[in-house]
């Protein structure tokens, strides 16, 4: 994140600095040396324009928990102004939206998806997501696979109100490779959708896939001892390299030989790169977190995770967040413990819960998923408000992917990502009205004007539909 | 069951919050399977009785169509409703349960699923879906693989779920054989009507399984449907037992109802042009009885759907061009279909099919939140809950039986906290064939051992 963001501010540095894809870093340690451009394909997503809007009269959910009713919102210069109740000051010259009856949130964030590497259609020639050569393939990066096409974006937006979305590969390998952060907004290149400055995060799998996808081809990983072992001695080579990198930052010399694997490693164990750990059964979260320990490097956040819910209060004590589906279970026998109640159970133990999707259907109902596990939650006596349960899709997602500065809830000086539902969003009749990014409205239910059609589907039956 | 049973069973629903109304997608009670000492609570051993019962007070929705009917009451004997509405006399000597506040709706009638027959999908021992080293097709009858004590039946059942129809998945050929409707009762007799229907792949899934190409599969069909013809005709003449017989003697004895329209046949079509080539097949075989399964471009063909007077079961909620047949897929397909006239209902066609019918309320419920959305095209909630009760059940022949609360209908009938198509509700109590059902699942176990993470005074093995 914070090397990262470095970059982000000196985009134009960084374009004329990248000619021999190495640039210097400005940290005194290195003063002299070249280490290797850490943002080599950057951003260049833009906010599109807006106008300054204030929405009021409306129930806002913030994001980190606090529920205004008839609240107000207000953003202008693609960032979020004020939020507050009735009594806050609405600035002349706004467009002013009423809210009565309606909700405000910020924009659903989901950590886990493969819009763009598994896109629409899923013909053979589209699959990008599962580097499935190799058990440790850290090197790969999932953004260039995303295709900007893939309609499955504009769905999450329209019908979802996804704003910020986390592009990860598949789940074949042990080390799966980088993933990417995207803003949801059509862009032409992956590079004009990537979230500016955001981390990256390397996808890790434990259990069946990877033991399955290489025990079927005799070779390592064939069994979860098997997947183990070949992750720490992984880490361990990750460790030598990155004492390589260290002395010659120090010391200076021949520099020393590139391995893109152990670079994505390197940047784990240096803290600027986030674990984003496919993980099902509670048993292997926990030999996982002693291998992190051993190694020095965090899981930021456990994915699926069906089995949280037996160690809790391990995950809590840990801050490791867990990604979580609301009611998935038995499709693997490693789901076959699957609980409706696993997120409401989590947040209950005061650990980091999270709703993602994992799917190009379920991302575009995250709110209802979320509503569900809510229910579920109180019905067993876990009595946790909507505007607490707004959290699973805004400011704990984005705390797990690093954004949270800039985005994840509704707080002056964040981006303008919001969304207006037409009823409480964990209602069933609940839908997205309008959706702001970085405060241009890129949907709007009432203009069709407003409904993002991706080149894949002009000239198609059903082109612009509502969808 | 007895009285004296089920007294405190109903007690126990009113009471424990928290096993009460456990309902939209939890439960199973597969721990008895599993360990062998089963807790066969409600199981084989014990045969099940239906009572007379009366729901009183309740928002009563009949399942037809029509409108809620406020401060109803539901009244079940022999296993059957005998009335339901307003001012319906309790009889005497009925176990009453009060619904106050509450709805009280038929079953869901699941649409499209594999319920029953896979435990685990990625377990193969326990996924009898489809055969690939068999040389039958049409001929398999799905009964043998439906396990009443599947973990998703009882899931299901405590979601509300009391009926589904099952279809065997096509492998080998284009036919993938003879499909069931079962309930989901925590008993060991689940087949409501065996041999409902035979179930077939067309477009994408039959061209592959078909020979390769939309044209060689309708080439196998044709091959095979006249070949039941001829079995029809003369069976001791029909040559099906050569290896190089176009179709094995059980496979065109299988078809030959078919042909004679004498048993549905479902076929799986997505694509327009698919639509109306398989509509098609009913001038040169007049006898099929057609159900589309899937649809997902039927809204652009719905009025030929409708002269046709073919029945759609089709997934709520595709939108997206996963495939290129389904190019035009939209959340408003059910609902553009149904303002058409066609006969349509909800499915969950190769969308988590042997486990999430209980799911269904919720695709229900979000096509009535299509109506508030601009430019499209959604249900109102009268025909939304009917597309998961009598919508399913007549697609199948069996709305005289199933999935209404009319009187003479089999009593399955599911007592919810709210709407039953609300995120927030929950089945709270379900009678099928007129017997209470249990709530406890395999789920509602696991919940409540880790209801506190941390272990007590002994391990959490010894919490149960």
């Amino acid at each position: 994140m914070r090397a990262l963001g470095v970059v982000a501010a000196g985009l134009a540095l960084a374009a004329c600095a990248t000619t021999n894809g190495e640039r210097a870093t400005a940290s005194s340690a290195s003063a002299g040396r070249a280490l290797p451009d850490k943002n080599p394909f950057p951003s260049t997503y833009r906010a599109y324009p807006g106008r300054p809007t204030a929405v009021r009269g409306a129930t806002v959910f913030d994001g980190e928990g606090r529920r205004y009713d008839g609240g107000v919102v207000v953003f202008s210069g693609g960032e979020i102004v004020a939020v507050g109740g009735a009594d806050t000051p609405i600035p002349e010259g706004v467009e002013v939206i009423d809210g009565a009856g309606k909700f405000v949130t910020p924009g659903v964030i989901d950590i886990h998806s493969h819009l763009g590497d598994y896109p629409s259609p899923g013909v053979p020639a589209h699959s990008d997501g599962n580097e499935a050569t190799s058990p440790v393939t850290p090197q790969v990066w999932a953004e260039h696979s995303v295709w900007p096409q893939d309609p499955g974006f504009a769905r999450a937006l329209a019908n979802g109100g996804v704003t910020t979305l986390q592009i990860l590969p598949g789940s074949a390998n042990l080390f799966g490779g980088r993933s990417v952060t995207l803003k949801n907004v059509p862009a032409r290149t992956m590079q004009g959708m990537k979230f500016p400055g955001a981390p990256y995060g390397l996808k890790m799998a434990c259990g069946e896939n990877p033991k399955r996808v290489y025990g079927a081809r005799n070779t390592l990983p064939a069994t979860r001892m098997g997947n183990i072992a070949l992750d720490r001695q992984t880490w361990a080579k990750a460790q030598a390299y990155q004492r390589k990198w260290r002395k010659y930052a120090e010391d200076g010399g021949d520099p020393p030989d590139r391995d893109l694997a152990m670079e994505t490693l390197a940047g784990v164990l240096d803290g600027e790169i986030l674990i984003q750990n496919h993980c099902y059964r509670a048993d292997e979260m926990a030999n996982v977190i002693d291998m992190a320990k051993e190694f020095g490097y965090k899981v930021t956040a456990f994915h699926h995770a069906v089995e949280s819910y037996k160690i809790a209060d391990l995950l809590a004590k840990e801050g490791i967040c867990s990604a979580m589906w609301a009611d998935w279970y038995g499709f693997k026998m490693e789901s076959y413990d699957g609980v409706p109640e696993n997120i409401p159970l989590v947040h209950n133990a005061g650990a980091c819960a999270i709703v993602h999707s994992d799917d190009a259907n379920g991302i575009q109902r995250l709110n209802q998923e979320a509503g569900k596990a809510l229910a579920d939650g109180r019905r067993m006596g876990i009595r946790i408000p909507d505007e607490i349960a707004w959290t699973w899709l805004a400011i704990n997602p984005a705390r797990a992917m690093g954004i949270a500065d800039r985005t994840g809830s509704l707080a002056p000086g964040k981006m303008a990502d919001v969304v207006l539902w037409n009823a409480n969003p964990f209602s069933v009749y609940a839908r997205p009205e309008r959706v702001w990014i970085d405060g241009a409205l890129m949907f709007d239910a009432a203009d069709p004007a407003r409904r993002p059609v991706s080149d894949f589907e002009l000239g198609q039956p059903g082109e612009g539909d509502v969808k | 069951m007895s009285l004296a049973t089920l007294a405190p069973l109903s007690r126990s629903l009113r009471a424990k919050s928290r096993s009460v109304g456990q309902a939209l997608r939890s439960v199973s009670r597969l721990r008895s399977i599993q360990t062998g000492f089963g807790v066969a609570v409600l199981a084989a051993s014990t045969p099940l009785a239906a009572q007379t019962v009366a729901i009183t007070g309740g928002t009563v929705v009949i399942g037809d169509g029509s409108a809620p009917i406020q401060g109803g009451t539901v009244v079940i004997r022999n296993g059957r409703v005998v009335a339901a509405g307003s001012g319906v006399a309790v009889p005497a000597g009925a176990q009453t349960v009060d619904a106050t506040g509450k709805w009280v709706t038929p079953g869901i009638v699941a649409g499209f699923t594999r319920l029953g027959i896979i435990e685990v999908d990625g377990v193969a021992a326990t996924n009898d879906a489809s055969g690939a080293q068999t040389p039958w097709s049409a001929a398999i009858d799905i009964v043998p693989a439906v396990n009443p004590r599947a973990t998703p039946i009882a899931i299901n059942r405590a979601g509300g779920v009391t009926r589904a129809i099952v279809a065997p998945a096509a492998e080998a050929t284009i036919f993938a054989g003879q499909g069931a409707v079962i309930d989901t009762g925590a008993d060991m007799d689940a087949v409501t009507r065996r041999q409902a229907f035979q179930f077939v792949e067309f477009g994408e899934t039959g061209r592959s399984e078909g020979g390769g190409s939309r044209p060689a599969l309708f080439l196998q069909f044709r091959a095979a449907l006249d070949a039941a013809q001829r079995y029809a005709r003369n069976p001791a003449a029909y040559d099906g037992d050569s290896k190089d017989s176009i179709l094995p003697r059980a496979d065109a004895a299988a078809l030959a109802p078919v042909v004679s329209g004498e048993q549905r046949l479902l076929v799986h079509v997505e694509r327009a042009s698919d639509i109306l080539n398989v509509l098609a097949l009913k001038r040169e075989f007049p006898g099929l009885k057609l159900v589309l399964v899937g649809a997902s471009e039927g809204w652009t063909v719905a009025p030929q759907i409708v002269a046709a007077g073919v029945p759609v079961i089709a997934s709520a909620l595709n939108d997206l061009p996963s495939s290129f047949e389904t190019l035009a897929a939209t959340q408003s397909n059910i609902g553009r279909m149904r303002a058409a006239g066609v006969e349509v209902s909800i499915g969950t066609i190769d969308d988590d099919d042997p486990r999430m019918a209980i799911r269904s309320p919720q695709y229900a419920g979000n096509l009535v939140a299509l109506t508030r959305l601009p430019g499209a095209t959604g249900l109102d909630w009268n025909q939304a809950f009917a597309a998961i009760s009598s919508g399913p059940a007549e697609a199948i022949g069996l709305g005289g039986e199933i999935g209404s609360l009319r009187p003479g209908r089999r009593g399955d009938v599911v007592l919810w906290s709210g709407d039953p198509l609300e995120l927030s509700s929950a089945a709270e109590a379900v009678w099928i064939d007129g017997v209470a059902q249990p709530m406890e699942t395999r789920q509602t176990k696991l919940r409540d051992r880790y209801a506190t993470p941390t272990e007590g005074a002994l391990p959490k093995a010894y919490e149960r």
